[in-house]
C-alpha cells in the first residue's frame, strides 16, 4: 500500500571518474568558503562595536528619578498587575518626614524587584505606569552565572544620580496624542 | 403593585418603591450608579446626583413627562411610569457633567490611594466620565486631621456623600464626627480628635465609596489586587462575625464586611473583628469571596476564574465570503 504519492525509487548508479576523484567537489566547496571571506560580515565584535538600536528597543528596565532626584515610583502596583509574565514584585512603605528629597510621593517602593528571567520584554509595565517611573531602555541584560542574580532589585533598577538615563526619545515615540 | 418601565423593560413592584430599587430589581444593566445612596442606611441618598434619570411619562393617570431629571434614589414610582436611564441621551450627558463635578476637586491620587481597585468613583468615572479634565484651578487642600489610630481620613478625596455621617448616626450610638462648613469648603471632621472609638465606627471605612476613609492597619500594606478575598466567620458577641478576609499568601492583611452586588455592605461588623482579629486561626474560612471578573481584584486569580458568558459569538461574526466579495 502506498501511503503518499511522494515515494521515490532509490537507484544506486555508478559514479563517474570525476566524481570518484572528489577533487572538483572539494574545490567547489572551498571556493564558496573563500568567497565569504571577502564579503561584508553580518556580525559585529560586540562589546567594542555596538549595533544601533531603535529608539523604542526594549531592554533592561530603569526606574526613573525626577529632575530633583526623587524617585518617581509610588509602588502603585499597576506595572505588576499588567505584567503578563508576573515578573514584578514590590513592597510599599510610607515616606517619613525628612525623606521628601528621596521620594516624590507619600508612598514609595521600599522593595522593587524584576525577575529578568521571567520578563518577556513586552513593555506593558512601561505603558501601565502612571508616574513616569519605569522605562525599558536599550541596555542589554548582562549574563550571569547564577539564576538568583537575575532578580534585579532597586540597587540595579533605580538610575544613579551621576549616571542618568535618557528616555526622552522613547517618550517622544510613546506620547499619546490627545485631540 | 405598580408597573414601571425602565429603559424599555417592564417590571411590577410594590407601591412606594424608588426608581433606583426598581431598576436594581431588573438588573445591573439598567440600574443607575449611586454614590451616596446605601440600601442599609436610612435617609441616605439625594446628595451626589449620579443616579439622575429622565421620567418620560409620569404615570398612567398623568402621562406628562417630568420637567427635569430626577434623582432615582429619592423618587418613588407611579403606576405606568416610564423611565429612561442609559437609553436617555439627556441622562448620559448629565451624568458626564456630574462626574466632572465630582472630580473637580478630587486629587486623582489613585496610585497612592488604598481604595484603588475597589473605588466606586473610579468605576463611575470610567463608565460615565470623560477621559480628560478641563480644570485649571488649584484643587482643594485641607490640613491633615488625625481621627484615631484605626481609621485614616483623606479629606481631599471625600465626595461629601454623607454615608459615613449616617453610619455614625444610625449604627453607632453617638455621633462624634459630621460635616462642617458649607459648599466647597465643607469637610468631614471630628469635633474632638481621636475619639472615633465606638465599637462599630470602623464601618465608615466600608461605606465610604472613595478612599477618604481607609483602614489605617492596612495602609500601604498591599494593593487590593494582590490580595485574595475569602469569606470567613467567627463567633462574635457584638456582630454577626461574617466578614471577608483579604489574604496575601498566608497572612490576613485586612478584614472588611461583605459587600453585595452593588458594593454596599451586607452586614456591619464590629471593630474587634475588623481590627483585632488578623490571624487565620481566629476565623473559620468558608470559600473565596465572589468577585466580578471585570474587577481588577480578580486579575491573576485563576482559581476563581469563571469563563465569561456574555461574549456573544453572533455579535462578533467573522467576515463571510460574500461580504468579502462586495
Ligand atoms: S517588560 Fe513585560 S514582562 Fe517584562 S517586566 Fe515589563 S510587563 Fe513584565
Ligand atoms: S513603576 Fe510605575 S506602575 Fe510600577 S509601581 Fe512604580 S509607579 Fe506604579
Ligand atoms: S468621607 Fe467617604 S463616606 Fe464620608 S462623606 Fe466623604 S466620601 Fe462619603
Amino acid at each position: 500500500m502506498q501511503l503518499t504519492n511522494r515515494a521515490q525509487q532509490v537507484v544506486q548508479k555508478e559514479m563517474t571518474l570525476a566524481e570518484r576523484l572528489y577533487l572538483p567537489a572539494i574545490f567547489a566547496g572551498l571556493s564558496i568558503t573563500i568567497k565569504h571571506l571577502f564579503k561584508k560580515k553580518a556580525t559585529l565584535k560586540y562589546p567594542e562595536v555596538k549595533r544601533e538600536f531603535a529608539p523604542v528597543y526594549r531592554g533592561q528596565h530603569v526606574l526613573k528619578r525626577d529632575a530633583e532626584g526623587r524617585e518617581n515610583c509610588t509602588a502603585c502596583g499597576l506595572c505588576a498587575v499588567s505584567c503578563p509574565a508576573e515578573a514584578i514584585t514590590m513592597d510599599a512603605a510610607e515616606r517619613k518626614a525628612g525623606e521628601e528629597h528621596l521620594y516624590r510621593e507619600e508612598k514609595y517602593a521600599a522593595k522593587y524587584e524584576i525577575n529578568m528571567l521571567r520578563c518577556i520584554y513586552c513593555g506593558l509595565c512601561e505603558e501601565a505606569c502612571p508616574k513616569d517611573a519605569i522605562y525599558l531602555t536599550d541596555r542589554i541584560v548582562a549574563s550571569e552565572f547564577t539564576r538568583g542574580k537575575f532578580v534585579y532589585g532597586k540597587d540595579v533598577l533605580v538610575e544613579k544620580m551621576d549616571d542618568r538615563i535618557d528616555v526622552s526619545q522613547r517618550k517622544k515615540h510613546y506620547s499619546i496624542v490627545n485631540n | 403593585m405598580a408597573k414601571v418601565t425602565i429603559d424599555g423593560i417592564e417590571i411590577e413592584v410594590p407601591e412606594g418603591t424608588t426608581i433606583l430599587q426598581a431598576a436594581r430589581l431588573i438588573g445591573p444593566e439598567v440600574a443607575p450608579p449611586a454614590m451616596c445612596y446605601h440600601s442599609k442606611l436610612k435617609t441616605s441618598g439625594g446628595y451626589c446626583r449620579t443616579c439622575l434619570v429622565e421620567v418620560t411619562k409620569g404615570s398612567e393617570k398623568d402621562p406628562r413627562p417630568m420637567p427635569k431629571l430626577v434623582p432615582s434614589c429619592r423618587t418613588t414610582i407611579m403606576d405606568g411610569m416610564e423611565v429612561g436611564n442609559k437609553s436617555s441621551a439627556k441622562v448620559v450627558e448629565a451624568r458626564k457633567g456630574v462626574v466632572e463635578f465630582l472630580l473637580l476637586n478630587h486629587p486623582l491620587d489613585c496610585p497612592i490611594c488604598d481604595q484603588a481597585g475597589e473605588c466606586h468613583l473610579q468605576d463611575l468615572s470610567y463608565e460615565n466620565g470623560t477621559a480628560k479634565t478641563r480644570t485649571d484651578f488649584e484643587r482643594r487642600t485641607f490640613n491633615k486631621i488625625d481621627i484615631g489610630s484605626k481609621i485614616q481620613l483623606h479629606m481631599t478625596r471625600c465626595i461629601l456623600c454623607y454615608r459615613c455621617v449616617k453610619v455614625a448616626d444610625q449604627i453607632t450610638d453617638k455621633r462624634i464626627h459630621g460635616v462642617l462648613n458649607r459648599g466647597e469648603a465643607s469637610e468631614i471632621s471630628t469635633y474632638i480628635e481621636n475619639v472615633v472609638e465606638n465599637d462599630f465606627s470602623g464601618n465608615v471605612i466600608d461605606v465610604c465609596p472613595v478612599g477618604a476613609l481607609t483602614d489605617k492597619t492596612f495602609r500601604f500594606k498591599s494593593r487590593v489586587w494582590f490580595t485574595k478575598p475569602m469569606q470567613a466567620h467567627r463567633d462574635c458577641d457584638k456582630c454577626t462575625g461574617k466578614v471577608n478576609l483579604w489574604f496575601k499568601g498566608e497572612e490576613v492583611l485586612r478584614v472588611t464586611g461583605r459587600k453585595d452586588q452593588w458594593g454596599e455592605v451586607e452586614e456591619f461588623i464590629c471593630n474587634t473583628c475588623r481590627f483585632d482579629k488578623k490571624k487565620t486561626s481566629d476565623w473559620t474560612v468558608e470559600k473565596p469571596a465572589p468577585i466580578n471578573h471585570h474587577s481588577v481584584i480578580s486579575a491573576n486569580h485563576y482559581e476563581v476564574f469563571v469563563k465569561p458568558t456574555e461574549f456573544k459569538l453572533n455579535v462578533v461574526k467573522p467576515l463571510s465570503i460574500e461580504e468579502k466579495a462586495n
